[in-house]
């Protein structure tokens, strides 16, 4: 499947919420069912601070392609990140680079990407970006 | 109008209180960070911005008389609601940070000499801390903490070992915004005064929730800002005895602060001009003063009686709810509560509670050394105004065990 693909399934998903309870639920669940990073990868290198919540992104590239594993201590935010792993990780860095992803305007989840929100999503998606051009 | 003594009449003064968020009624939980404003205040700002609009202190013209007017009535509006001995002791900032940082600037950088220091204490507000350090590094200053204990109050018996001849000024806040305590700053006032110390207080709560009277009181400096007390952003005063702030040089310079200018010397206008350079928010400044006027129709002992349910209430359920944590416990605490709760994450709290038409404070709350003192990185908080409802406190505990059901 393409970056496109993958979002467009992640929105269908989405599609059956009309409740914004509904859809924490989900991501809730999304993120309870997300591997957490080994101790050794949380570290201070891997660490993207936020003032509402930390997030730690480990990269590692096999094959050509980019594979990420992140955790937050914020559940929620943890969930979208569980979704952004799931339309990064396994894409070579060129793919990455030039992927313009809309699902989480699609979800109605931009609020989180807002500088304002300092969650370290935003730095997170920027940090993606800096490992696919490293390894471009 | 006569005197507000009810909850349910405040509340029909503040058009923001009735809207629906994320198709919810509207719970505002945030007013330690801003306060929504009443009807009287909105008009004024929409009356000046749409026809009263003229700069202050400077032409002849009628709207500029009509400006000047409004300005300086809203410099006595304060004056008398704070019980200030001048009205040129009231200065006009853009808020509680400018004005400690005009203190920072003027007062103390003027006079800190290597081997003095500042004293603070453990629970300020990074607008406490920084403006201090910032000095106290360019002099070779000592900034000096007054620790807080496990519930967060003052250790008060270090204040014997803390306060020596070298402390120039004492900066603490008269209640803290993590954690609701109504501070023993008299205590603090008189310790300092005995060794010739002069105070600053930081009110940006204090003055909403308590009925200050500067001269009672007798610090030196008091701070606080509009947009908390019920006024617009980006206007603030600063309180200071009238020998201090004359005995202070200018910080900025601009218009409206000066005398005469020459190249080779320039003498300044008095107070209160003379912190005031440029043109300053006038139209904040008015509408400040319509704020106090809008205070001064309220039966604040009926407010306060009716907060203290709020507090017993809150004090109550948020202890009965499972691996709930409050900080700050005190007898003399106002309806702000900062808390975490185990197996959830603060923001995620807030995230869902928003959802819920309920807004929270979620995060460091601008006071990273005290939430390190307590142990937590993140709280969240829930501070209440004098227009919010027991049935809304209600509400906040009833959506926060929906949260906490669906984070566990």
């Amino acid at each position: 499947m393409t970056i496109k693909e993958v979002e467009q399934e992640i929105v269908d998903e989405f599609s059956i919420f009309t409740e914004w309870m509904d859809k924490y639920e989900y991501l809730i669940e999304l993120g309870k069912s997300l591997p957490i990073i080994g101790d050794s990868a949380k570290q201070e290198s891997n660490l993207i601070k936020g003032c509402q919540s930390r997030v730690w992104l480990n990269a590692q590239i096999s094959d050509g392609k980019l594979y990420f594993t992140a955790d937050s201590d914020a559940i929620i935010t943890k969930g979208i990140i569980s979704l952004l792993v799931r339309v990064y990780s396994g894409r070579t860095p060129k793919e990455i680079l030039e992927a313009d992803i809309e699902f989480i305007e699609k979800i109605g989840l931009q609020d989180n990407l807002s500088p304002t929100r300092a969650n370290g999503l935003l730095s997170m998606i920027r940090q993606i970006k800096y490992y696919a051009a490293a390894y471009s | 109008m006569g005197i507000i003594s009810s909850v349910s009449e405040i509340r029909k003064h503040f058009p923001a209180l009735e809207q629906q968020v994320n198709g919810k009624r509207l719970v505002y939980l945030d007013n330690g960070a801003t306060a929504h404003k009443p009807q009287s205040v909105i008009d004024l700002i929409n009356q000046m911005n749409s026809r009263t609009n003229g700069n202050i202190h400077r032409a002849v013209h009628e709207l500029s008389a009509q400006t000047t007017a409004l300005y300086e009535s809203a410099r006595e509006e304060i004056q008398k609601y704070l019980n200030a001995a001048h009205r040129e002791e009231i200065i006009f900032t853009s808020g509680t940070t400018a004005s400690i940082n005009l203190v920072a600037y003027s007062f103390a950088l003027s006079s800190l000499k290597r081997g003095d220091a500042i004293l603070i204490s453990e629970a300020e507000h990074h607008s406490n801390i920084v403006p201090w350090q910032l000095v106290c590094e360019m002099r070779g200053a000592e900034l000096r903490v007054l620790p807080v204990d496990d519930s967060g109050n003052w250790i008060l018996e270090s204040l014997d070992k803390l306060l020596d001849n070298s402390v120039k000024l004492v900066a603490v806040s008269q209640i803290s915004n993590v954690l609701g305590i109504i501070n023993p700053i008299e205590d603090v006032i008189s310790k300092a005064h005995a060794l010739g110390i002069p105070v600053l207080i930081d009110g940006a709560q204090g003055v909403v929730h308590t009925k200050v009277d500067l001269q009672k009181l007798d610090c030196d400096f008091y701070a606080f800002s509009g947009h908390k007390l019920y006024g617009p952003t980006g206007i603030g005063v600063l309180y200071g005895k009238k020998g201090v702030l004359d005995s202070m040089p200018p910080w900025m310079g601009g218009g409206d602060m000066v005398e005469s200018v020459t190249f080779k010397k320039t003498t300044y206008a008095p107070l209160p001009l003379k912190f005031e350079a440029g043109t300053p928010n006038f139209i904040g400044a008015a509408a400040l003063g319509e704020a106090i006027r809008f205070m001064n129709q309220i039966d604040l002992e009926a407010v306060s009686e009716y907060e203290q349910e709020i507090v017993a209430f809150l004090a109550e359920e948020l202890t009965k709810i499972d691996g709930v944590k409050v900080y700050g416990v005190s007898n003399k605490k106002i309806p702000l509560f900062s808390f975490t709760a185990e197996g959830a994450y603060p923001s995620d709290i807030a995230m869902i509670m928003d959802k819920l038409g309920i807004a929270l404070r979620s995060g460091f709350m601008c006071a990273e050394p005290l939430m390190k003192r307590l142990g937590a990185d993140s709280m969240l908080r829930a501070s209440f105004g004098m227009y919010n409802t027991m049935e809304e406190a209600q509400l906040f505990i009833d959506g926060l065990k929906r949260a906490l059901k669906m984070l566990r």
